[in-house]
């Protein structure tokens, strides 16, 4: 698992972004954590960097949508599902188990 | 069964029909395109593509779930003609294509520069310029580019990272100064010192030196700027010529409302070759942007369905890629308008300015930083009078 931070750094509507293999993205919508691969599938951005509306993250180039549950995009340009992983948190710390699929 | 002829497969043409499809339109739609490849992105011709980290594949428009459209093409044929009365787009085959609704969306062409005819040089807009332009860069430099915009300085980037002397030459004392004003456009225009491209401003062209090949540019000065390959971004002009005498009024590109509608019944206008009243700036504007041709014709579509438009009209928004360093710019800028740095450093390339007329903010630009940059923007009002429209 990544370490990614204290609960307390990563507040409600706030993303932080972790470099891991491929960078991953980790959001705080309402107290619920999710994990998503941080470079937009249409071109590159960084989500963690987007706009946050509920369980989507508006890509900030081209405001390509991806529901943080699935990774699905829901709205064009990006036709790519980003890969979601597990949060875990544990001991006041949140983590990041990533996904080994595509 | 209702029809709709959409002349202009580009990103305009082709989100035209995904959105009467999205908008549950079930009548027959043919769309028409000059160009014989299939739709495809234009923003990555003068990055990723240009320089070989992006293929084709890459940069195709079309999706799996496109297949599901039920479009007619007709690629690789111009459209010569528009007769109102019968809404009949007429091929240049001489094949008529009559329809209950029309959208205009044609595009813009790169402007070329007078008197270059004779010898080889490049623009770029489509993918068949962008392969040409490669080939020429692969074969080595000096490299220079006519004009300072922004697809003049993303070749110029872009050849600067295959390893190219570049030289950009701009006619205006400062680059940008249009869209971004002086100041601005200083801090953006430093990107090409700070990347080893020398930047030659204030100086127009005279002519360029050499056979069917270019040796090099010449400048109103006198100088002579060496160049094995020439790039002309000087600008776009709408391709609105063949609608001549067809009764739509064009000026500056075709004229519609915030609707999209032109002044004729059914035909609508979207895209790059559209000049439109919008409600942001409160004026008519012909935006050559990405998101302009992304978000215009789901307006043109909810027209033609006879709908209120389900989008909320927003503030323009270009971004550009340059140097690593990437540019956003929202809302409209007009001479007088002030602006202040209200985050970052312009010397270190990361920050956001906040443009302003009087106390309203009209224009967000940001190098290097798109979290603020997004908030900003959202913060940019359509005026009160116009959200009614």
């Amino acid at each position: 698992m990544i370490p990614v931070c204290a609960v307390g750094d990563l507040p409600d509507g706030e993303a932080v972004r972790v470099e891991a293999e491929v960078p991953i993205a980790v959001f705080n919508v309402g107290g619920a954590f999710y994990a998503i691969d941080d470079t937009c599938t249409h071109q590159d951005a960084s989500l963690a960097d987007g706009w946050l509306e509920g369980c989507a993250v508006e890509c900030p180039l081209h405001a390509s949508c991806f529901d943080l549950r699935t990774g699905r995009p829901t709205g064009p340009p990006a036709k790519k599902p980003v890969r979601t992983h597990e949060v875990v948190v544990a001991d006041g710390h949140v983590y990041v188990r990533v996904s080994v699929a595509a | 069964m209702r029809s709709v002829t959409i002349v202009g497969a580009s990103l305009a043409g082709l989100s035209t029909a995904r959105a009467l499809r999205a908008q549950s339109y079930d009548g027959r739609i043919t769309i028409v395109g000059d160009e014989v490849h299939e739709p495809y992105d234009r923003p990555p011709l003068s990055k990723d593509f240009l320089a070989g980290t992006a293929g084709l594949a890459d940069i195709t428009l079309s999706t799996e779930d496109d297949a599901g459209l039920d479009l007619d093409w007709r690629l690789g044929i111009r459209a010569a003609r528009l007769d109102p009365t019968r809404r009949a787009v007429v091929l240049e085959t001489g094949e008529e294509l009559v329809s209950d609704d029309v959208v205009l969306a044609t595009g813009a062409r790169a402007r070329s520069l007078r008197g270059s005819a004779l010898v080889d040089v490049h623009t770029l807009r489509t993918l068949d310029d962008a392969i040409a332009l490669r080939a020429d860069l692969l074969a080595g430099g000096p490299v220079v580019v006519i004009g300072a915009g922004f697809i003049g300085a993303e070749v110029a980037s872009t050849a600067r990272a295959l390893g190219l002397d570049v030289t950009v030459v701009e006619a205006l004392p400062t680059p940008l100064a249009g869209p971004l004003g002086e100041e601005m456009g200083r801090h953006v225009a430093a990107l090409h010192a700070d990347h080893g491209t020398k930047l030659v401003t204030g100086v127009g062209v005279v002519g360029l030196v050499g056979g069917s090949r270019p040796q090099a540019v010449r400048l109103a000065d006198g100088r002579e700027v060496p160049g094995a390959t020439v790039v002309v971004g000087i600008g776009a002009t709408p391709n609105v010529e063949w609608l001549a005498g067809s009764g739509v009024t064009v000026d500056g590109g075709v004229r519609t409302d915030a609707r999209c509608a032109t002044n004729i019944p059914g035909v609508y206008a979207v895209g790059d070759c559209a000049c439109s009243h919008n409600p942001f700036a409160g004026e008519a504007l012909r935006l050559e942007h990405w998101t302009n041709a992304l978000q215009q014709p789901e307006v043109a579509a909810a027209g033609i369905l006879g709908r209120p438009a389900t989008t909320r009209p927003a503030a323009p928004y270009f971004w550009s890629d340059q140097y690593g360093v990437r540019l956003q710019f929202a809302g409209h800028r007009r001479p007088g308008d002030t602006v202040e740095v209200v985050d970052g450093d312009p010397g270190a390339r990361s920050f956001v300015a906040v443009y302003r007329r009087g106390d309203r903010a009209v224009a967000v630009l940001a190098l290097n930083q798109p979290r603020l940059f997004g908030r900003l923007r959202r913060q940019l009002a359509v005026p009160e009078p116009e959200v009614v429209r």
